[in-house]
């Protein structure tokens, strides 16, 4: 029990706006042969376990994870799905190989939100059957609802929120995954169509399609592959309720509970000190205000302030989604949060290209699943 | 291999029915509230929650799992729901294990929820939406038709009769009416009533089959320190495996479950048994189907091939027996709620083995239980070993 866990390969098919010439199969053998070449891995002899995570509605599939071992090489192996996002389910793997049971296992979650044609009554169909969906709310309108209130509690403004897609999808130029970069200014993002005032279209992320796959690895037996290990030094999660009216809608006490918990893990009793760069959910652009304070690299309302001086910029004191977040790489559903911790790996390996940052040695992965969930997950990597 | 210990430390569940008036959440939270009344246990001493339940699509709830958090006792906890299906019931104890084993955690809340009664006017529409949406679907296939492929199979490959096959619905069925949250148990039953009910899909007839149901189970896991504070008697989870095989389930022998031996192979090399037919007291293999009884009891490689069905004619698997299969009374009797219907199965091993089984309690104080869970296109196995 307790072993070290290191991520010691990452594939990655896409990020794409739409892949209409590749199944979702197609895109997880990309990315799992990318990911097995880099570990120097056969999954067929190499790999005890294997997890995925998916849900159904977004699949179309009924009992998903019937369709997730061929494309892996994992028919008759031990595998399942994690219905969560992706970084639970690297939690999930983190768990099998930290007991023992396991030393290598392999994770992986896609997206193919091209093929969902009605995202949002799909998303709608998450609301309380009892005591919400009646009132025929559209889930964006809670992420509307939930900026209006932090706007009126004074936590940030509605330039610093614009000033958090400028500079994601500025990163995201500089990222080839990246399917969303785009140059632009506060003003457009301010200007563009409201989908639930006060957020802008620009405001939410638009969607991608893809596939990641990672191998996770005991240091043991990862020194004996090829690949460049990062290390797992503490990952958490946790959920607040799922109830509309007894949730905390100011604090994100699911952001702040799963970084507690990743932190404790890590030994990391200073984050701001200790953590060098960031990766946290822009699923909405005050999302990644409200994430920074919760996952305590901010003080209260100060998020807003440090992303309008330019400390969260990539030469900033404290680079946030350098690899452009959900709203330049693209929303990729139960994806995201691999998505994340992609781009954490890549940068302290040093192999994140145009977009590399100096001197980076840990780094912190955070991830929410989107409305109208609580739930979230955070992993802190060290290279 | 120096893992870490982990028990079942308590456990409780809901009726089985077939129409619940309760929503999932409450469901769940009944089951949760009497696992940690039977343990003298608070949430606040809960570390961590796992969740198992099948398809979305019964209860009409995107990202179920989310939407059942709170019924769970998950409130601002850790929580994570996996899913293989209807192999989920005996695989959530198992990711329950590994959450307690990797040690992050101390305790763990495992829970089970099913409500198929929302789908109407009956899941197996819900049902059509498993298969491969290019290949298969537009054929309008359900579950009953390829389970009948895969009885079928099975009987003409070691010329099985159907009423060898009944003796197992009569058995279950009559040992659930000992279960106080039975569904259907039926102390009269007989082969005669089986071979009389309705055909759905020939050779599998109404009683072949086990119910539709609303219901839901809780357990509470503890590492080997906390246990022994907090029961005399914990039952520890001593070996786990589970596998899935590909989805092109039209390309496997549907006579034998491969996956299912897989899986019990893991599951018994970290139990250190070496010898399943003498070393497991009880079983508690998946039955939603009769014939699936023995043929996973062949899978869990406790009859050879083909031989179960005799094993079952010789009472070998009444309670009484030698190996005593299904005392609960099984899927056939108590109730199929998919994911809650394999927690079952634990939770009765867990009774059983502390000896608190009541009417159905197995004599002969037994040590040690397997319990099995089955599911997607005929393809996966889950398998927990337990002992005291």
């Amino acid at each position: 029990m307790n072993r070290t866990v290191e991520i010691v390969g990452v594939g990655w098919s896409g990020f794409r706006t739409i892949s209409p010439d590749l199944s979702y199969k197609e895109m997880i053998f990309e990315a799992a042969t990318r990911a097995y070449t880099e570990a120097g891995i056969d999954p067929r002899n190499d790999v005890q376990g294997f997890v995925t995570a998916a849900e159904d509605y977004h699949e179309g599939t009924s009992i998903f994870d019937e369709y997730t071992p061929d494309q892996l090489g994992s028919a008759l192996r031990p595998m399942h799905t994690i219905t969560g996002d992706g970084l639970h389910a690297l939690a999930a793997a983190y768990m099998k190989i930290a007991s023992g049971l396991m030393d290598v296992v392999v994770v992986e979650a896609h997206s193919k939100a091209s093929n969902i044609l009605t995202l949002d009554h799909i998303t709608a169909f998450a609301e309380d059957p009892t005591f919400e969906r009646p009132l025929a709310i559209n889930p964006i309108a809670l992420a509307g609802l939930e900026m209006q209130m932090l706007l009126s509690a004074g936590r940030f403004t509605l330039e610093q929120c614009a000033q958090v897609v400028v500079k994601n999808k500025n990163n995201a130029l500089a990222n080839p995954a990246a399917a969303h970069g785009a140059a632009i200014g506060r003003k457009t993002v301010l200007e563009s169509q409201v989908v639930a005032s006060p957020l802008t279209r620009l405001m939410a992320a638009p969607h991608a399609d893809g596939a990641i796959v990672m191998v996770l690895a005991d240091s043991d037996t990862a020194k004996r592959l090829k690949g460049k290990p990062v290390r797992i030094r503490g990952i958490g999660w946790a959920n607040d309720t799922p109830a509309l009216d007894s949730r905390d809608w100011l604090h994100a006490q699911y952001a702040r509970k799963s970084a507690e918990m990743a932190y404790r893990v890590a030994g990391i009793r200073h984050p701001r000190s200790e953590i060098d760069f960031a990766e946290v959910d822009d699923t909405f652009a005050y999302k990644e205000l409200q994430h920074l304070e919760a996952l305590q690299l901010a003080k209260p309302g100060e998020a807003g302030i440090l992303t309008a001086q330019g400390a969260t910029e990539r030469d900033g004191e404290l680079p946030v989604n350098p690899g452009g977040g959900c709203l330049g790489v693209g929303s990729l559903l139960d994806a995201n949060g691999l998505a994340r911790v992609l781009e954490v790996v890549l940068q302290l390996r040093g192999e994140a290209g145009a977009r590399q940052l100096k001197n980076v040695k840990t780094g912190l992965a955070f991830t929410w699943r989107g409305v109208p969930t609580t739930s979230g997950a955070a992993v802190v990597l060290s290279n | 291999m120096g893992l870490r210990r982990v028990a079942v430390v308590g456990a409780g569940m809901t009726k089985f029915v077939r129409r619940a008036q309760e929503t999932g959440r409450e469901l769940a939270w009944e089951a949760v509230s009497k696992a940690l009344e039977s343990c003298e246990m608070t949430l606040d001493q809960i570390d961590c929650v796992v969740m198992g339940t099948a398809p979305d699509a019964f209860d009409g709830v995107h990202m179920k799992s989310e939407w059942l958090a709170d019924g769970a006792g998950a409130w601002g906890k850790p929580y994570m729901r996996g899913y293989v299906g209807g192999g989920t019931g005996v695989f959530a104890p198992a990711q329950g294990w590994y959450h307690v084993a990797s040690g992050l955690f101390d305790t763990c809340l495992v829970v089970c929820e099913e409500k198929m009664s929302p789908t109407q006017p009956h899941p197996q529409a819900a049902f059509n939406s498993i298969f491969d949406n290019i290949t298969e679907r537009p054929l309008g296939p359900n579950l009953l038709w390829i389970f009948a492929i895969e009885m079928n199979a099975y009987m003409n490959r070691y010329g099985l009769k159907k009423e060898d096959i009944a003796l197992v619905s009569v058995k279950n069925k009559r040992n659930a009416a000992d279960h106080p949250a039975s569904l259907l148990g039926d102390p009269n039953i007989t082969v005669q009533d089986v071979l009389n009910s309705e055909v759905l899909a020939w050779p599998v007839q109404r009683l072949d089959v086990s119910p539709v149901t609303d219901g839901a189970v809780a357990i509470v896991l503890a590492a080997d320190s906390v246990a022994r504070r907090v029961t005399p008697k914990p039952i520890w989870i001593e070996g786990i495996g589970w596998c899935l095989d590909t989805a092109y389930w039209t390309n496997r022998d549907l006579s034998y479950p491969t996956y299912v031996e897989e899986a019990a192979r893991r599951a018994y090399a970290m139990a250190g048994i070496k010898e399943p037919r003498k070393e497991i007291h009880i079983a508690e293999p998946y039955d939603p189907f009769d014939y699936k009884e023995l043929h996973h009891l062949e899978g869990l490689m406790l009859f050879d091939k083909g031989q179960a069905p005799e094993a079952t004619a010789l009472g070998i698997t009444q309670r009484n027996g030698d190996l005593p299969v299904c005392p609960s009374g099984g899927l056939l009797g108590v109730g199929n709620p998919i994911a809650a219907a394999g927690l079952m199965k634990i939770a009765e091993l867990f009774w059983q083995l502390r000896g608190e089984a009541g009417k159905r309690q197995v004599p002969g104080n037994p040590r040690r239980g397997v319990a099995q869970a089955w599911g997607d296109l005929m393809q996966v196995g889950t398998v927990v070993v337990m002992g005291k």
